[in-house]
């Protein structure tokens, strides 16, 4: 573990700099030059964090659904304490997903939130993490707790295809990818970028990744070790 | 009579990291009759539940075995009758109605108005049954759990606190209740009470935890 | 077996509504009420399409989480849950209050429109009845697909009156947004085909909420 944290922390640490260091041009030469993508500029560098950070949210969302879902199985409390764990650094992800959504959205399009489908999908989740945690502190007994909280994240997890994938086919969006934009699916899904942007994006996807596995652990260990004191007590 | 055995093995509760209890086991077949005992906040009542199918159990086993072939306990609604403190009828519907609709949800087409009429009358509820239920004392909501716990005449009948709100004429319906149960299969009785205990043959007691 | 079961339980709710009649009051006194105040913030003001298709939802949304989780808190409520328990198969109750859900969004939804094309009969005119009815069945039965299971979970729970809007909310965004956008090409007439595509993201939806549901159930209702 020790080695995913320093992994996770140098990446991170290289992708901001690098991100934010790398001049732009029009007509890059070699690997110390980002392409100007015309329209975006330099905001394109939001790419290499917003994205990341908005795609360990889904990662954390789905591994918290996971453990919720093998609760169920096997009532072996430990499974909730991992799902409990993995959505409270979801809600974290999350919400830095939206803020950094929300910069660029001022910056690109003028204001800090428009209702697109992609932003509407992140403040969904941010709800959905909301009502999660509500259920929790609604219940007294442990063992109910777990299992309707599994239970509400599989139901809130059947619904996510539905608006991730469905709405932006239905309404039009500022999103790069969206139904309206012109250049087709967008610099990510197409893999549009410079070959140094992306092994930077990649480090950034990885280096997150890491990250969020680094947190879960810590936290999980944190959980378990308060889960055996309180059972000492009582 | 359809020969039904209950064998539980080794069966815990726990909520919220509190043990209820450790470790109970005992079996019991068509003919017999077991008591359960125990101060109050002993369990008594949340072992009643386990053996209903109401409440899966922390650690152990319950296993049923009807005609020879064993039954989910899920799959027994219409060999189990339950009287207890916890169950609760339909206040807005009148006695004899709560029978009618809670066989039809039960499905079970056997039922018919007669049955439910034999029923009522020996509860002794013929004369309010088109009364709500929310009229009734709670004498009377005991006699009409009674009605619906043997209806459709369980093997496996259960009583939590038989004779609680009953009066001299109550207790001796329940006692021709008890006895009409051991020619049609088993019966356990959960209660504090030494005089019920004795109804019973054998005898399980919970309690030693003392939260 | 089940299946006489089931609807011997959807005959006792309805009776029992009608006995008791908790739900369907409070249900009527809120559809009343919140056409009435929209009526006064719109004044005389004429409303666009899409903005009356929002709101035509807006009050089923609303009035629907005031009245869905009752099938279930009365149960609990009340101390019947065992009572139920004891009689029935937990898919037979699953679906008896499905069912039940249904038959309550459809009234509300017959309800509500019926007060529109009163209130705001100049503007409310549904110009494609087809897609409009298609849309309302549709939705009624999304409502209840995706709103029963959480009136389960919202039962055993504590704080149940306002748990159950923010719990059901999220998960029926999706729900809402593809209804508006079907009611609001049913009221500017838009033909049937082009509304076909969010009816078949509605039956998308009805379908997964459904088998989902029905297989969670009963880790939410056994205990």
């Amino acid at each position: 573990m020790k080695a995913v944290k320093f992994v996770s922390i140098t990446l991170i640490t290289f992708v901001l700099i690098a991100g934010l260091a790398i001049p732009l041009s029009s007509n890059p030469q070699g690997w110390l030059e980002f392409p100007n993508i015309p329209g975006l500029e330099q905001k394109a560098r939001n790419i290499l964090y917003h994205v990341p950070i908005a795609w360990t949210t889904v990662v954390a969302f789905l591994v918290g659904t996971f453990y919720g879902f093998r609760y169920l199985k096997t009532k072996n409390i430990d499974d909730d304490i991992k799902s409990v764990s993995a959505a409270g650094l979801g809600f974290m992800f999350c919400f830095l997903a939206t803020i950094t959504g929300a910069i660029w959205a001022k910056f690109n399009w003028g204001s800090f939130w428009n209702w697109d489908p992609r932003e509407t999908s992140i403040f969904i989740l941010l709800l959905i993490y909301g009502a999660y945690f509500a259920l929790r502190s609604a219940l007294e007994t442990e063992e109910k707790r777990a299992a309707l909280s599994a239970v509400y994240s599989i139901i809130a997890g059947i619904t996510v295809p539905f608006f991730i994938f469905v709405m932006p086919r239905i309404m039009s969006g500022l999103h790069p990818g969206a139904k309206g934009d012109p250049d087709g699916s967008g610099p990510v899904v197409q893999l549009k970028m410079s070959p140094n942007m992306l092994v930077i994006f990649l480090l950034g996807l990885l280096g997150f990744t890491l990250f969020f596995i680094w947190l879960f652990n810590i936290r999980v260990r944190l959980a378990r070790l308060e889960y055996k004191r309180s059972v000492h007590h009582s | 009579m359809t020969p039904v055995s209950l064998t539980v093995d080794g069966v815990a509760k726990e909520f919220n990291r509190r043990s209820i209890f450790r470790d109970v086991s005992f079996s019991l077949r068509s003919g017999e009759s077991l008591a359960v005992t125990g101060r109050n906040g002993s369990g008594k009542s949340t072992l009643v539940k386990i053996i209903c199918g109401l409440l899966s159990p922390t650690r152990g086993s319950l296993a049923y075995v009807v005609d020879g072939k064993p039954i989910e306990v899920d799959a027994l609604k219409d060999h189990i009758g339950l009287v207890s403190p916890y169950l609760q009828m339909y206040d807005e519907f009148t006695g004899l109605e709560n029978l009618e609709v809670l066989s039809r949800i039960r499905a079970d087409h056997d039922i018919t108005a007669a049955l439910i009429a034999d029923a009522l009358r020996n509860v002794g509820l013929w004369d309010r049954r088109n009364d709500f239920v929310r009229t009734y004392s709670s004498g009377m909501k005991q006699r009409l759990k009674y009605a619906f716990a043997m209806l459709h005449r369980p093997e496996v009948l259960i009583l939590d606190e038989p004779t609680s709100n009953l009066d001299a004429e109550g207790i001796v319906m329940v006692e021709r209740c008890v006895k009409e149960q051991s020619s049609r299969g088993m019966l356990i009785v959960a209660t504090n009470d030494s005089d019920e205990a004795t109804w019973c043959s054998q005898r399980v007691v919970l309690g030693g935890e003392r939260k | 077996m089940s299946v006489s079961s089931t609807f011997a339980l959807v005959r006792k709710d309805v009776h029992s509504e009608f006995r008791t009649r908790y739900a369907l009051n409070a249900l009527v006194m809120f559809v009343v009420v919140a056409v009435a105040t929209i009526l006064f913030a719109l004044r005389s003001d004429q409303p666009t399409s899409s903005v009356l298709a929002g709101l035509y939802w807006v009050v089923v949304f609303f009035t629907a989480m005031s009245g869905l989780s009752r099938t279930f808190v009365s149960e609990e409520e009340r101390g019947t849950t065992m009572t139920l328990q004891l009689v029935a198969m937990p898919s037979t109750v699953y679906f008896a209050k499905l069912i039940f859900n249904t038959v309550l969004t459809f009234s509300l939804t017959i309800a509500v429109t019926i007060l529109y094309m009163t209130v705001f009969s100049d503007t409310f005119v549904i110009q494609s009845m087809s897609t409009f009815l298609v849309t309302v069945i549709l939705g009624s039965l999304g409502f209840a697909s995706a709103s029963t299971i959480i009136a389960a979970i919202v039962a055993k729970a504590n704080t149940r009156a306002t748990l159950y809007p923010v719990l059901s909310f999220p998960i029926l965004v999706v729900l809402l947004m593809t209804v508006m956008s079907a009611t609001t090409k049913a009221l500017d007439g838009e033909p049937f085909e082009g509304a076909v595509g969010d009816f078949q993201i509605l039956a998308g939806y009805i379908l997964a909420m459904t088998a989902g549901s029905y297989l969670l159930f009963e880790y939410v209702w056994k205990d």
